[in-house]
């Protein structure tokens, strides 16, 4: 029987022939990554051995720069152990910091056919680099670093047949949107991604949809490998990879089409990102107090220059905060080389250093009572972004920026034409 | 590991963030667990007396990687069995050794306050008020024992591995 990309992986990974859905496999991991939370005093263990250091990845991205004592005390713990092993791929606080996933895409840190763990929920990013990335719990970090291997359970796949072009102002947010609005989650099974379309969408677009597969609650997300993928990686890294692709008789649980060519903006309303998707316009008029540009999905240098395309020469509406958020310190200086944040702070946007931040209700934006946000980031889920009364709804960066500039959710093809 | 105890129940997509809020995360793990549904059931985490059991939906646990199923263990809930449970979510059960049991029907089977009987190993649940059992589905095997074995971390103590626990900070 033909395997998936995710059953592939999994079978060479953990040394069998095949792997079907319903197997649990041990497996080699190839690249374990540590941020600040894992060295948080209530959960860090001290690990007294490690598997391999160059295997290993640090950096401290969701309380940056620390906002508290303790975000603080978990950073000198994490620089102790970065020393002690000898650490050598280490993102501290400075020129080479950024959100673990977009880390993986801006170094090249993910190949083809590895596999890759973090235990942050969105480590499926990473999958758009034709690999198994998955989030898991800190202590499977911890016994990873250690042990070098880890378990899964392969779950059925589902595949997405991308197809035609995305019309302006129409964003793979959009497109993640239609998906989860229309197919809900995908729990215990795999998405894959593949088809004409995808040739058409940059990279930061594809790590777009994978980073938001989490929000599809599926066990892995991957992409078909092209040119443009493996000359990505190997701009970033030397190693040799081989890409994956499905044998042509894989067994899908589904196989879904998307048109690109026939998609519209959409908002997700608060409270569930899946299964809550509306076309922008039945949103419209929804008055906002906080704009969001941010997150692994969508800080990327296309979400923060298509922010700027739309507020260019114009200003952010009074009583509206419009945070904008470069994934990493090498999106914002290269979004800043492209006069990008330049034309975003004349808007009256405020930048914030690369963080995981108030996606995630940390610090630098998180809301009030009864205050209501639209962001670009990854979930929308009650209480997620701050207090259990405000109100975040989800859109593209395109939707995000028009709407800053209006003071309510707005379509943003009015400026973009 | 057998339970017996009152029910609690909860619906479909239980998110990790309704379980262990950011405004937590720098607690003790005693005081996160009073935290539990703060959002969505105030007031809730303080009802739960020790060895309790949590009936949940489709999807339970969905979100992020955090340690919300230590919450629910430090709570003092013995056990949870639901619809189904997210997969990052089921991880973190076995990581921390809190047993959970996916049961097809066990959402419709219950009513809050009723009493259930469970048999994690064989993943037999009775609702004892209403004389009534459900079969659900048993953990792998390797996952069982990682449970018995009271999860990831006295497992690598035991094999000298990390640091023996401090006092929380």
């Amino acid at each position: 029987m033909g395997m998936t990309i995710a059953e592939k992986i999994l079978a060479a990974k953990s040394g069998r022939k095949t792997v079907a859905p319903g197997d649990v496999v041990t497996v080699d991991v190839d690249t374990v990554i540590l941020f600040d939370n894992n060295f948080m005093p209530n959960n860090w263990r001290e690990i007294l051995q490690v598997a391999d250091p160059a295997k290993i990845v640090v950096t401290f991205d969701h309380r940056v720069p620390a906002p508290t004592q303790q975000a603080a005390a978990a950073q000198v713990t994490g620089r102790a152990f970065v020393r002690k092993f000898g650490i050598k791929r280490f993102h501290d606080v400075g020129h080479n910091q950024g959100i673990s996933h977009q880390l993986v895409a801006d170094y090249g840190y993910a190949l083809p056919g590895s596999v890759l763990l973090c235990s942050d929920s969105h480590t499926c990013s990473a999958g758009v680099f034709n690999c198994l990335a998955r989030g898991v719990g800190g202590p499977d970090i911890i016994y990873a670093a250690i042990k070098g291997q880890t378990w899964f359970r392969c779950g059925e796949t589902v595949r997405y047949e991308l197809g035609g072009t995305l019309p302006a102002a129409v964003t793979a947010k959009d497109a993640f949107l239609q998906i989860a609005g229309v197919h809900g989650d995908h729990a215990t099974m795999n998405v894959e991604y593949g088809g004409p379309g995808v040739a058409g969408l940059s990279i930061n677009a594809r790590k777009t949809l994978t980073a938001m597969s989490a929000e599809l609650s599926a066990e892995f997300a991957t992409f078909e490998a092209d040119a443009a993928l493996e000359q990505w990686i190997r701009a970033r890294n030397p190693a040799p990879f081989m890409s994956v692709r499905p044998d042509g008789n894989a067994q899908y649980h589904a196989v879904r089409q998307v048109d690109l060519a026939a998609l519209e903006p959409l908002v997700a309303l608060p409270d569930s990102v899946v299964n809550n998707s509306q076309p922008v316009g039945r949103a419209a008029g929804t008055r906002i107090d906080q704009a969001y540009v941010g997150s692994c999905a969508n800080g990327t240098q296309d979400d923060i220059e298509l922010a700027a395309r739309v507020v260019r020469g114009r200003r952010v509406a009074p009583g509206v905060r419009f945070i904008v958020v470069p994934a990493s310190q090498t999106v914002y200086r290269d979004t800043v080389a492209s006069g990008a944040v330049q034309t975003l702070l004349e808007a009256g946007a405020m930048i914030a250093p690369p963080t995981c931040g108030a996606c995630g209700g940390g610090h630098m934006g998180v809301l009030g009572p009864e205050e209501v946000c639209l962001t670009s980031s990854t979930r929308n889920f009650k209480g997620r972004m701050g207090d259990p009364s405000s109100r975040v709804y989800m859109a593209s960066p395109a939707t995000v920026a028009a709407s800053a500039l209006t003071g309510v959710i707005t379509d943003p093809r009015e400026f973009l034409n | 590991m057998h339970f017996k105890a009152r029910v609690w129940i909860v619906g479909d997509n239980i998110n990790t963030d309704l379980i262990l809020p950011n405004k937590a995360f720098y607690l003790t793990h005693e005081e996160q667990a009073q935290y539990v549904f703060h959002a969505n059931r105030p007031g809730w985490a303080q009802q739960v007396r020790p060895g309790d059991i949590l009936i949940g939906g489709r999807n339970f646990g969905m979100g992020s990687s955090r340690a919300a199923a230590r919450s629910l263990k430090t709570l003092g809930l013995s056990c949870l069995i639901a619809e189904s449970l997210n997969g990052l979510f089921l991880r973190n059960c076995v990581n921390f050794a809190f047993p959970a049991l996916e049961c097809p029907g066990v959402h419709a089977a219950f009513t809050e306050g009723e009493v259930a009987a469970v048999e994690f190993d064989t993943a037999q649940v009775r609702n004892v008020t209403r004389g009534t059992t459900l079969q659900g589905k048993p953990l792998p095997a390797p996952l069982m024992a990682l449970v018995h074995a009271g999860g990831v971390y006295p497992l690598l103590e035991r094999e000298g591995l990390i640091a023996p626990k401090r006092q929380q900070a």
